[in-house]
């Protein structure tokens, strides 16, 4: 559906040449969500950008539903943009109009009749669940609600790809969830290709089946949500899976719990799809002379399976620990060693 | 008691004026409006880093802006004699005032145009990019209704600057309420005539700012 092929963006700044995007290859299929994570100035701005033709790569291809975006001009790039649309962080509606003129704006672009225009925004309407808000001005809706116009507003012209420009980013962490689970919804029944820009893994976490990490212009690191979840190998990206699996107190809670046990071994179990489902701590107890504290737990749900990350401290004999240690290592569960007493 | 307060007003004569500097106002507000429009338009989609963006036009349309909202109007109107003459074959009565009038004000308004324009987020611009909008629907459809309260609040500043200088204009043989104030009035030393002309155009503005503050209300929705 997508296909980016050695893609470099170079920027003339006050400052001189500013590399943006450095030989970036992705390829995405039809009805995949794909995320793009990265700090800003990573680049993945721009890099969306290069998808719908509003940023044109220095070198490279871009090609999006067979359209070759990085080449193509006037009304071909605009009819192609008709396939190719875009929500944003803050919304850019136009406050001139209600929500309904708002919707039915990409409408006239495509110079649809009035009598189909009003149905067709009836029917967005309903899908993105506004209905009564339909003769309200963007000033008088929540920020939910104005990211629900914009979503309704980028279906339309019944778009092959849908490229979410940090389109939660503005909102708080109930409604982001809310315009989260929207966007899986119309993945699911439109069967529409997703791109997302963000620097939450929360987003990531989600609703991606894959994710790209972006540090300086370069993708770094790529693969299946749950694969990078479990097996992180840049330094950016346990960065990134750490704000979902490890929250910022655990840190602080696990230090202060070491303090209070001061013999024994703390460690941290990560687990993946069904070895998160299996009796473990059952079977340490059972087959091993240790104790076990259970110190803190999560597990996140992410769009190819569950990933969890639970903080136990194990008390005992030396041995004893080590081949508990072992024992959990052949379950495949993946284990790091936080502190030897 | 009104003709005891103005003796020497005759109000066939005042009305008359009124209508001329009505007129004259009208006019040049409403083509003041248009090509303020387009020159604010002009300087706005030809600056840096926009649709049009191309510096050489924009330093000239820039640069006849600049010297024509500094030169003082009252010189401005002498300066533009020969041109009203070759016009419109005279330079006496309201119409002959019009190109001065217009010239004068269109610059002033183009920047207040530039200045609307600008406080458009441009995120606004780059959405309607990506719905594969054309420049011409994206000046229809996002510019213009989106900049509109501060075009209608600019335009509410400029028309009442115009008045000011339609009664500069009359001085010199334009007719209006400016003309009549300095003729009738202060060369016959007749001041309740000059009052009485000062009180109408003061109703003018009034009514005037009220329209232009009434509509500006009416399309912000923001």
């Amino acid at each position: 559906m997508i296909s980016i092929q050695n893609v470099k963006k170079i920027y003339a700044s006050s400052k001189g040449k500013v590399t943006a995007v450095d030989h970036v290859s992705l390829e995405i299929k039809e009805g995949e969500i794909f995320g793009v994570i990265g700090y800003s100035g990573a680049g993945k701005s721009t890099l969306i950008r290069m998808l719908n033709g509003l940023e044109i790569p220095t070198s490279g291809s871009v090609v999006v539903a067979e359209k070759k975006v990085s080449k193509i001009k006037g009304s071909e790039l605009r009819k192609a943009r008709q396939e190719i649309s875009m929500i944003f962080q803050h919304f850019n509606l136009l406050w001139s109009r209600t929500v309904r003129e708002n919707i039915a704006f990409p409408l006239e672009i495509a110079r649809i009749p009035k009598s189909q225009r009003l149905k067709r925004v009836d029917e967005l309407i309903k899908l993105v669940g506004l209905e009564g808000r339909e003769d309200a001005y963007p000033s008088q809706l929540s920020g939910g609600q104005k990211q629900r116009v914009g979503i309704a507003r980028a279906l339309a012209n019944n778009p092959k790809v849908l490229l979410c420009d940090e389109a939660t980013s503005a909102l708080d962490p109930q409604t982001t969830d809310s315009i989260l689970e929207l966007l899986v919804d119309i993945n699911k029944r439109l069967g529409l290709t997703i791109v997302l820009i963000t620097h939450e893994m929360h987003v990531i976490r989600k609703i991606c089946h894959r994710v790209a990490v972006m540090e300086e212009g370069k993708v770094v690191e790529i693969g299946p949500v749950l694969e990078v979840f479990k097996n992180p190998q840049e330094q950016i990206t346990k960065r990134f899976v750490q704000q979902v699996t490890e929250p910022e107190e655990t840190r602080e809670t696990i230090e202060h719990l070491i303090a209070l046990y001061p013999t024994g071994t703390v460690v941290q179990l990560g687990f993946v799809g069904e070895t998160a489902e299996q009796p473990l701590i059952t079977n340490l107890i059972r087959n091993f002379e240790v104790t076990v504290n259970i110190l803190q737990g999560k597990i996140s749900q992410t769009q190819n399976g569950s990933y969890g990350t639970l903080f136990i401290h194990l008390d005992g004999n030396q041995n004893d620990i080590a081949k508990a240690i072992e024992f959990i290592q052949s379950q495949q569960v993946g284990v790091e060693v936080i502190k030897n007493a | 008691m009104l003709n005891e307060l103005f003796p020497n007003v005759r109000w066939e004569k005042m009305w008359e004026a009124t209508v001329e500097t009505l007129y004259m106002t009208g006019i040049s507000v409403i083509a003041t409006f248009i090509l303020g429009i387009i020159l604010g338009l002009l300087l706005f989609l030809t600056a840096k880093e926009n649709i049009w963006e191309n510096m050489l036009i924009n330093k000239i349309i820039s640069g006849f802006v600049n010297i024509f909202r500094s030169i003082p109007f009252i010189i401005l109107i002498v300066l533009l004699i020969p041109f009203t003459k070759l016009l419109l074959g005279t330079m006496i009565g309201e119409n002959a005032a019009l190109p001065a009038l217009i010239i004068g004000a269109a610059p002033f308004y183009a920047r207040m145009v530039e200045i609307g324009l600008r406080e458009i987020d441009k995120g606004v611009i780059e959405a309607a990019r990506s719905m594969g909008a054309k420049t011409s629907t994206i000046i229809w459809k996002v510019l213009l209704p989106e900049s509109m309260p501060a075009l209608v609040s600019g335009i509410t500043v400029t028309a009442i600057a115009l008045v000011g200088y339609t009664a500069m204009a009359g001085v010199i043989g334009a007719g209006g309420l400016g003309n009549l104030a300095y003729l009738d009035g202060f060369q016959r030393s007749r001041n309740d005539v000059t009052l009485m002309a000062t009180i109408i155009i003061l109703v003018i503005v009034f009514i005037i700012q009220f329209i232009g503050d009434f509509i500006t209300n009416k399309l912000d929705k923001r």
